[in-house]
């Protein structure tokens, strides 16, 4: 190579290469100037955005649930209250390994297999920041436990608060109702984050979820520092919640928790009304689910063994069973009379029956001459028949209308099945069939089409007791509503004088007359079927429970100056005046005199194996051991390589 | 001159100014680093000084290595290289699963980081050794960008994306530089934008071309892979212009900016020290970088000038990449702040390209002895 091109070759490359330094240099100080720029835009231009960033990263907003307002009764005793409450849940956003935290909850909570179960479920169909409850209701060692082991458990969010208490437990489940976790339904519909808390509950069922807004109260919230895997650092600041507001019931706690407790073992209902406001005292539905357990969330077993049970204990019977309220309808049937304007005096003449065409009505004895008086007191239905086709459908309906049957009422309760009162126009809308004599006579009895339920009957007997058109009332504080029934007080006064009679005269339920001085019940009792049996046979203790007639009793007391109105119905009790009346009879003697009613229900309650609880206690134990009972096997099917291969030589 | 009377002359020799100005970028690291561990030394701040103050002795070992030496080391350097790279990538494939690190017992080396330094040094070295007229021809081209692409398509095997990019990036800007025809680069870029788009589907793994989707729109994924550069734009936004003082960071210290002490650890410094911090950082390592193209520029040999400005540009593309990453202007992927963040290797290849700029800068100066004569 020679010199002067080599020379000229190395100056021309040095040249590109400052050239090209120096672009490179340009494009590295044009980089970092984009960086610098970079920089300022984020902190300078949108600082405020991301301050506002980092602050909602750090900082944890926990809503704290506020104390739920108390229900109590007409003297301030609490039916449903608050109680500390120490509860684990877990945060399923914030669970890393959902199979470890849960074995050592489990450990740590000693939780049976069954809630695992439940809460490995829960945990697989839950998303975000939905809480999935663990342990309620915990000692404060087990909380303890967790709480110092939080920092191990991400996703575990211990808290401590306040928990719904009902200290009558079963014997106010239907009166109050329940409360429960929200569901997701719920919360995407509401998009409150207050449902998304730890411990909070709304109203599920009853009063407690009619009453909700009242009962609620304002959330409280906490500020909490946070780490990123939600391990709080410090407090910050904290607003204390607003407690809901105490809701008064009209209801005599006492009263309450008696009449659960006195009927027994029995299906049945019990309400009691006081025959001057309108005032709900008592309203019982056994057997009943305990509130307190189903607060807490319930176990499958526990839902198993209650909605398996033929009593019903789901069901809210005062509100929602219906029931034909036979002889107990034939008060609003002599009203209809009287209202049309028959004299009380006039007779009817009982052979035993009523003939209608080529049909015959039975009657259940042959009263021969029978008034009003006799006619209620001795339960004729040739008389009520007589009655109810002179009066006509149409003026029975009304009469029974006028009475609260067929109604709703303005009761904050989610729902109420109001029955049936038949007219010749709801027949033909229902069925599209006429209206015939025969439909009267059944009505004019109670039977056929009638349907009511208790709490109904409680206000038909309180209307009757009182002479006024009374409307139930359950809320302290609800307007007394009371006009008088276009019926003269004085004819009133027969028709209870006839009630007077079938408790304290020769009527049919005598033998529950009151043991006390002076004061007398008044009463109707009435008997229902359940199916039809041929030839008028009733369905008694020869049949199976459940097609055994229903027992039913409604009454006053007492008898010249009615303060209380009572209703009970004992689901296939088989009478009235054996089954229901007994119970109606304590439940006044409560009112009248408590010792002597306590001593009559603990005489029945050593008969029948406990109290309430006792009994409850041992029924789900029973359940859980038929249950978790292995199920015997069958004659072992024979393996098929055990079966002997078949002997040769058959053709 | 009484200053060199007293220094022994290859003490005072030393660019005093760039060793100063690492003992300053490294010890705000190790101040930022010291934060991040919630005030506390251990486990990062401590081992991070002592190895910087290891390795900035190396540096000043190294310069006073010749250049001719790094001249005759560079394609041997790059063969042996190599080979670690090979030896690693056969190892991941016995072992049944990737590694980055050879084990030599007492140390764990990762290749593809010496890959950096000799990828700059034997494409400068072939460039010195081309006539200058065979720059320009096929014959000057195809060498160079076998150079590049071994050791590139062995790194992105591993996989690693990032390191690939800044080997890939070394050898083009010595092509560049060598005076490889503008056009070339130009097509090179159209190309490019043609191939990134196929190589996101088809090439990278999934949790690369993830990173790059996100990257396009972090927002989509604010729980998973974006929420390292949404966290980190936060931290950064969040500091203002001079933070929210020295050890009150949130965001750093109750664990939402992850890899907060190293990748991210630019965003752990800004919340606390605001945009002057940040652009204080930014501007001592452009003095770095500057102060490496001059020496480039200083440098009479072709050899020198190629190195000493590949050099600079591999501790530009180190700060540049991680920082267009903690801004959200470019994808994770894994690129260290170099001297800040906390891990050796970064911090280890960065001091030794300084120790090979320092001597090439020894080689451009007149002999000390000539200069006092004068």
């Amino acid at each position: 190579m020679s010199g002067p091109i080599r020379q000229v070759t190395e100056a021309a490359q040095a040249f590109t290469f400052s050239r090209r330094a120096f672009a490179l240099s340009a494009g590295q100080i044009g980089v970092g100037a984009l960086l610098a720029g970079r920089m300022a835009w984020l902190s300078v231009a949108e600082n405020e955005r991301y301050k506002l960033l980092s602050e909602s990263n750090r900082v944890n907003l926990t809503l704290i649930p506020p104390r739920r307002g108390w229900i109590v009764d007409r003297a301030g005793h609490a039916i449903a209250n608050n109680r500390t409450d120490f509860r684990i849940d877990l945060i399923p956003e914030r669970v890393e390994d959902a199979a470890r935290v849960l074995a050592d909850l489990a450990r740590l909570l000693k939780l049976d297999p069954s809630e695992v179960e439940r809460i490995t479920k829960e945990l697989e169909r839950a998303r975000g920041l939905q809480p999935v409850p663990v342990a309620e209701n915990l000692d404060w060692d087990r909380y303890a436990a967790v709480v110092v082991r939080q920092p191990e458990l991400p996703g575990v969010a211990p808290t401590q608060g306040y928990a719904r208490n009902y200290p009558a437990g079963a014997a106010v489940a239907h009166l109050v109702g329940y409360v429960g976790t929200p569901s997701a339904e719920q919360y995407k519909e509401s998009k409150d984050p207050l449902y998304l808390a730890p411990g909070f509950k709304l109203g599920k069922d009853g009063l407690e979820k009619a009453l909700e807004p009242k009962l609620r109260g304002t959330p409280g919230a906490r500020r909490v520092e946070v780490t990123a895997r939600g391990r709080p650092v410090r407090d910050l600041d904290t607003r204390r919640d607003v407690p809901g507001q105490t809701v008064k019931l009209t209801i005599d706690a006492g009263l309450q928790e008696y009449a659960a407790r006195r009927l027994g073992n029995e299906s049945g209902s019990a309400v009691v009304i006081d025959a001057r406001t309108g005032g709900i005292l008592a309203m019982a539905s056994m057997p009943a689910y305990d509130p307190n357990s189903f607060s807490d969330g319930i176990s499958r077993l526990e839902w198993g063994m209650l909605s398996e049970d033929d009593h019903l204990p789901l069901t809210n019977k005062v509100l929602q069973g219906l029931y034909p309220p036979g002889s107990t309808f034939k008060p609003a049937t002599a009203i209809a009379a009287l209202r049309a304007g028959i004299d009380p005096e006039r007779t009817v003449y009982c052979n035993g029956g009523y003939q209608l065409g080529n049909r015959f009505f039975r009657c259940l004895g042959r009263h021969g001459s029978v008034n009003l008086h006799r006619a209620i007191a001795k339960s004729c239905n040739t008389y009520f028949y007589t009655m109810g086709r002179d009066v006509g459908m149409d003026g029975v309906a009304a009469a029974a209308r006028q009475l609260g049957l067929g109604a709703e009422y303005p009761l904050p309760f989610p729902s109420q099945r109001y029955g049936t009162i038949p007219d010749p126009a709801w027949k033909l809308r229902k069925y599209k069939e006429s209206w015939r004599p025969a439909d009267t006579l059944n009505a004019s009895i109670g039977q056929g089409y009638i349907l009511a339920s208790p709490l109904q009957l409680a206000v038909q007997a309180s209307r009757i007791a009182s002479g006024r058109e009374l409307m139930p009332r359950i809320l302290a504080d609800a307007p007394i509503v009371g006009p008088m029934l276009d019926v003269p007080q004085e004819r009133m006064a027969m028709i209870r004088s006839g009630m007077d009679e079938v408790v304290n005269g020769a009527g049919t339920a005598v033998r529950s007359r009151l043991q006390l001085d002076g004061i007398r019940m008044g009463g109707k009792t009435g008997t229902a079927q359940v199916r039809r049996i041929a030839g008028g046979a009733r369905g008694g203790l020869n049949v199976p429970w459940k097609y055994r007639d229903h027992g039913l009793f409604i009454g006053f007391a007492p008898v010249e100056n009615p303060l209380y109105a009572v209703a009970v119905v004992i689901e296939h009790g088989m009478s009235g005046s054996g089954a229901a009346a007994p119970v109606a009879r304590d439940l006044l003697t409560y009112l009248f005199d408590r010792p002597k009613a306590m001593e009559t229900l603990e005489a029945f309650e050593k008969q029948w194996g406990g109290d309430l609880n006792a009994r409850m206690a041992a029924k789900a134990e029973a359940y859980r051991l038929v249950r978790q009972a292995p199920i015997p096997i069958a004659t072992p099917s024979p393996h098929p390589e055990a079966t002997p291969p078949a002997a040769g030589g058959r053709e | 001159m009484r200053l060199g009377e007293l220094i022994p002359a290859p003490i005072a020799q030393l660019p005093w100014h760039i060793l100063f100005l690492i003992l300053a970028i490294g010890g705000f690291g190790t101040v930022v680093l010291f934060s991040a561990a919630g005030g506390s030394f251990t486990p990062w701040a401590w081992s991070q000084g002592i190895r910087l103050l290891v390795f900035l002795g190396l540096a000043v070992v190294l310069s006073w290595v010749p250049m001719r030496f790094w001249e005759k080391l560079a394609l041997p350097g790059y063969g042996i290289t190599l080979a670690a790279l090979v030896a690693v990538e056969l190892l991941g494939a016995v072992k049944g699963g990737s590694q980055r690190w050879l084990d030599l017992g007492f140390i764990r080396l990762q290749p593809s980081e010496f890959m950096k330094l000799f990828m700059v040094l034997a494409a400068a070295r072939f460039y010195a050794m081309l006539p200058g007229a065979e720059v320009r021809r096929f014959g000057g081209i195809w060498p160079a960008v076998g150079l590049i692409a071994m050791p590139a398509a062995l790194v992105m095997l591993q996989p690693d994306l990032g390191t690939a990019l800044m080997i890939t990036g070394g050898g083009i800007v010595i092509m560049f530089l060598a005076g490889v025809p503008l056009r070339l680069f130009i097509g090179g870029a159209l190309g490019l934008a043609l191939f990134v788009p196929i190589a996101v589907n088809y090439i990278l793994h999934d949790y690369q071309r993830n990173r790059v989707l996100i990257f396009m729109n972090p927002e989509a994924d604010p729980l998973g892979t974006g929420y390292h550069i949404s966290q980190s734009k936060i931290a950064i936004g969040s500091g203002g212009l001079f933070g929210k003082g020295f050890l009150q960071g949130t965001q750093s210290h109750l664990d939402y900016l992850p890899e907060g002490h190293t990748d991210f650890v630019f965003a752990t410094m800004a919340e606390e020290w605001g945009l002057a911090g940040g652009v204080l950082l930014i501007l001592a390592f452009m003095l770095l970088i500057r102060w490496g193209m001059n020496v480039a520029a200083r440098s009479p040999a072709r050899f020198g000038r190629l190195a000493a400005a590949g050099l600079a540009t591999t501790i530009f593309f180190y700060v540049a990449i991680n920082l267009l990453m903690v801004m959200g202007f470019a994808p994770v992927v894994g690129i260290p702040l170099p001297l800040v963040s906390f891990g050796g290797s970064a911090q280890m290849t960065v001091l030794i390209c300084v120790g090979v700029l320092m001597s090439i800068d020894r080689a451009s100066r007149p002999k000390p002895g000539f200069r006092r004569l004068i």
